[in-house]
This record gives structure tokens, sequence and C-alpha cells, in this order.
């Protein structure tokens, strides 16, 4: 930890200190995330139960979980569940957006209503909605749960993700509202733009690149649902709102490990090439930030 | 990561518009454009319910009796109010235990991913044109892309094998899955601090060490407490890893505890609804006595 070794040699010499700082991350990150995944793409080509004896079977499981309806199903779920909730949370952050960013009363205390959702818990948000899905919706309006009916309690499942994911949205879109120049809003106005007018041709726009951002970071959460489907539906009725992420956790209980890992990587790889192709539509757009 | 942004972006971004509301408040306001925020403000006080409804509907059914719990559908005010349900709850659920481990759990993640993402940011922007430091900032970003439920399998058969299938474990990963996202923070923040400031202070002698504790870390402060954020919210709050990792029922953390009414307790709703609101409770307290912070931290950090 010398100061006056530089000088030596033409190339500079690091500081020892600077490899004790980055070495803790990288051996632990090394162990704990990237050992794991390692491990899991070794045991999915293997007929690994999660104990014992196994040996290699090739791309058996792979095979297998492109014909496993129960798999299929999962993937079915969780793509339209994610493509429906990142729909329905663009919409609705971004009208929330432009209210709270306009002229309002209680502007403070409004904009910190709508961000509860964002600090609270999953599961036990998801659980208050459970009853009032079962109990009190029934109690109110009549009739039976939505979460009882296998074609409809997805919707519950969107509902309450999207009640949970909106904030994030909102604060995102709220960032890229207050980057755009009051004076063109003043400009507009002058030229007598009504506020629809306004809404289309200036804001929509100019926020095009923050609707891009949401739609990555939501289909980037919301393919990974499991919390909220625990609490609601723990997956059902029957399969119909289980969720990848819970097809793979099967994998501790029920002996079919390295098929899970199979699932898990071909989970992995679906999740990445969604984000590239997100990806590319942004740098297409040209899209900065 | 091609929309990596940079914090300063959002904070002008910010600082501009403060300016902008300063000026709108400012002028004088005519009796139309009074009467339409009046509006908007009615219509976002409608779309407010739907984040208060379920809210309310906690506390209420937290302070029913038993009896009122079963009947009705939630929304009535509780007659006659009953306590009594905290209690029950505080020692049904082993409430003080989980707390304590949440409470635990949370710090240890928090100061872990601080201590660990800052010293990484700090050895990577200073060492940029040594290939070594800057392909492991490229490694530990990476890994973003790889979601709990890919690796799940696998990470708890080593948890268990090393003996870390347990709170210490799960805070540990917790660190180890938000470092990614925290190093991204703190290299973005660490550019942008000119390098002349720590040659002078090396000049009258500092140490690495001594330079990054004494100069750079209190000017990171802004930065700790974005990543602070995330981090206490994320170990707070979780779910799927402590249920998953944490072997022995007794040390799970408060989330995971409140499976109990969902399966043994099913009708004691009041129970049950006090249960959720302690567990809800310190994130919203928190929140909304650091509101301010809250919302910068997570503009500064909500673009990635």
């Amino acid at each position: 930890m010398s100061a006056a070794a530089p000088a030596r040699r033409a190339r500079k010499k690091v500081d020892a200190a600077f490899y004790v700082m980055l070495l803790p991350a990288l051996l632990l990150f090394t162990l704990l995330i990237i050992g794991p995944a390692l491990a899991g793409m070794f045991f999915s080509v293997t007929n690994y139960v999660g104990y014992g004896e196994y040996s290699f079977v090739g791309l058996a499981n792979y095979l297998v979980l492109f014909t496993d309806p129960r798999i299929l199903s999962a993937y079915g779920f969780t793509i339209g569940f994610s493509v429906v909730t990142v729909l329905l949370v663009n919409a609705i952050a971004l009208f929330l957006a432009v209210l709270l960013n306009s002229k309002i009363k209680f502007k403070t205390a409004l904009r910190g209503v709508f961000f509860i959702p964002m600090v609270v818990s999953g599961i036990v948000i998801a659980y208050v909605f459970n009853y009032i899905f079962s109990t009190s919706i029934p109690a109110v309006f009549g009739g039976s749960s939505i979460l009882a009916n296998a074609d409809w309690a997805w919707v519950a499942v969107v509902v309450v993700t999207a009640w949970q994911a909106i904030p994030s949205a909102l604060i995102i879109y709220l960032a890229g509202l207050l980057a755009i120049p009051e004076e063109v809003y003043e400009a507009s106005s002058l030229d007598g733009a009504t506020p629809w007018r306004q809404f289309t041709a200036i804001t929509l726009p100019l926020v095009a690149g923050y609707v891009v951002i949401n739609t990555v970071l939501g289909f980037k959460n919301f393919l990974n649902a499991y919390d909220i489907i625990v609490g609601l539906t723990n997956g059902g009725p029957g399969t119909a709102t289980s969720s990848v992420a819970m097809t793979i956790f099967t994998g501790f209980t029920s002996g079919d490990y390295a098929y899970q890992m199979a699932n898990a990587v071909v989970f992995f790889v679906i999740t990445v090439l969604i984000s590239i192709a997100q990806l590319r539509i942004i740098n297409r757009r040209g899209v900065s930030l | 990561m091609a929309i990596a942004a940079d914090p300063a972006t959002v904070e002008a971004a910010a600082k501009n518009a403060r300016g902008n509301r300063a000026r709108q408040t400012g002028g004088a306001v005519s009796g139309r454009a009074s009467r339409s925020a009046w509006l908007l403000t009615g219509v976002l006080a409608v779309c407010g319910l739907t984040v208060l409804l379920p809210l309310y509907l906690t506390v209420t059914m937290a302070f029913k009796t038993p009896e009122q719990s079963v009947d009705g559908n939630g929304f009535s005010l509780p007659a006659p109010l009953n306590p009594s349900s905290f209690a029950d709850a505080w020692n049904l659920v082993g409430f003080p235990t989980a707390f304590v481990i949440s409470v635990l759990v949370a710090a240890a993640s928090v100061a872990g991913v601080i201590v660990l993402a800052s010293l990484a940011a700090y050895a990577i922007v200073r060492q940029w044109d040594n290939k070594l430091f800057k392909y492991s900032y490229f490694y530990l970003l990476a890994a973003m892309f790889i979601p709990f439920p890919v690796i799940a399998l696998p990470q708890v058969k080593l948890t268990a094998y090393l003996s870390l299938d347990n709170p210490v474990g799960v805070a540990v990963l917790h660190i180890l899955f938000q470092l990614s996202f925290s190093v991204l923070l703190y290299s973005a923040f660490l550019r942008s601090i000119p390098g002349e400031l720590e040659e002078s202070a090396r000049i009258d002698g500092a140490t690495t060490w001594q330079v990054f504790w004494k100069l750079i870390f209190p000017l990171l402060a802004p930065m700790n407490a974005t990543v602070g954020i995330f981090a206490f919210l994320a170990a707070w709050n979780d779910f799927m890893m402590p249920s998953l990792i944490t072997a022995n029922p007794d040390l799970q953390t408060i989330p995971v505890i409140q499976q109990i009414f969902q399966s043994s307790f099913s009708t004691d709703y009041n129970v049950a609804f006090a249960s959720y609101l302690m567990a809800m409770a310190p994130t919203i307290i928190v929140y909304v006595f650091a509101q301010r912070w809250v919302m910068s931290g997570v503009t500064r950090g909500a673009i990635k």
C-alpha cells in the first residue's frame, strides 16, 4: 500500500487495497449466485432427483418439457398474465402521473397515498385481497368468489399485482413528465391546443422512452410472479393461476429436481430473450437515458 | 444495460420541475383553473380510495371482535372496538421472534449491501483501465438478469450444505441479489466525483482505505440512502427467499409467518388481520416519516 510505487513500471501498479475492496463481493457472488446457476444447468441434463445417485440423460428433460401440459399451461398463464398486467399498469400509471403532475390541490399528500402500495409486503397484501375477493365482494355485490372460478381467478391476480406495481411505474412516469419543460405547454396553449391535443402531441411522444423502461422492468418482475399468487389463489383453482416460478419450486418436493432445473434454464432463456428484444426496440427508437 | 441511466438526469429533471412548480403556484390562479384543479383533485381522491380501502379494511378488521369479524362484508366499522386481537396475534404466531429476525435480516442486508457494493464500485471505477475490474463490473451486472426462481433449487441445496439455511443465509443472499443493481447505482454516482479531490488527499499521504472511508464514503451519502432503502424494502417484505431457504420454521421472518392463518386459523379473521396490520405497519410508518427520501431514492434508482 505504498504511495511511492508508481514510477517504476510503465504500467501503473494497482494498489492491493483495490483488490481487497472488490474480491469479497466477487467471491461471495460467484459462490452463491453464479455457482448455483452453473450447478443448475449441469443438473438439468441429468436425472437427479435431489439426493442420491444420478446419471446423464442428455436433453431428455428439455424434450419432455415442451410436451408437458402442466408446464405449458404455467408458461401460458405467466406470459399472458404479464402482458395484461404490463398494459394495465402502464395505462393507469401514466393516467395517474399526468393527473398528479397537473395543477391539483394537496399534491404532496395525494402523491404520498399512491406510493404506499410499493412499501407493503406482497404476500400480506395478497392475503388482505384474498379476503376482499372471497368474502367482502360476494357479501356486497352477491355472487361467488372470483378466486374459486378457474376462468376468472387470473383477473384477481392481475388486479393485485397491478395494485402493487403501479407506484414504481408511476414514479418513473412522473420523473419523465417533470423533465418536460413547462414552456412547451405554455407555447402550445397560446396556439390554442386543447389539453387532449397537448397530451397526444407533446406528452405521449416525450414519455415514450419511459413507457419502454416500464415495460422492460414490469415484464421482468411479473414473469417471476410468486408472492401475490401464493397469497391469493395458491395457483388454483386447479392449476389455473399456477406461475412458472411455482412449477419450478415443485422440484423441491415432487422428486423432479433435474426436470425443474431444465424448466428453470428455459425460463431464464425466455426472460433474457424478452429483455433483449425490448432493449433492441429501445435502441431502434433511439431512446437514451 | 443500454438504458443504464445516470441519476443526475433525473435529479436535474426534478430540480427543473421544482422551479416550474414554484412558478405555477406563484402566479395568480383564475377561477376556471381553480375549478379544474378541484375537479382533478376529486378524480385523484376517488382513485386513491382503491389504495386506501384495502388498508382501511385491514385496520377495521383487526379491531373487531371474533363475532363481528366473521359476518358482514369487512368494511363496517368495529363496534365495539376490540384491541385484544393484537395480543392474540402477537402470541399466536410468535411475533416477537419473527420481528427480531426480520429486523436483523433487514439491517444486515442494508449494511452488507452498502459496504460491499460501495467498495466494489469504488475499486471498479478507479481501476476501470484494468481489465479485471472492468470485466468484474459486467460480470456483476449480468446477474441482474438472473431471477431467484431460476437458481433457487441449487441455491437451497448449497445453503443447506454450508449451514446457511437460516436467517444469516437469507441476509447474505439478499445482499448478493441487491449487489448488481447497487454497484450500478454507485458506479454512476462515483464517476461524477472528480479524481482531483482524491489526488490532493493522496499527496497528503492518505492510503486508499483512508481516501475511501474519510473522503469518498461520506460523499456517497445520498446514494447510500437510496441503496439502503431498496435493500430494506426488498429484505423486509420478501416472502419467497426466506420461505425456501430457512429450514427451521421457528426462525422465519414476518411475511412468512402470516401463512399460518391460511391453514390453521382460517376463521380467526380479526387475529389474522391484526397480524397483517402488524406486518405492514413498520414499512408504512417508516414510509410516512421518510417519504421525501423514499421518493427521491426511488426516483434516483427507478431508471436502471
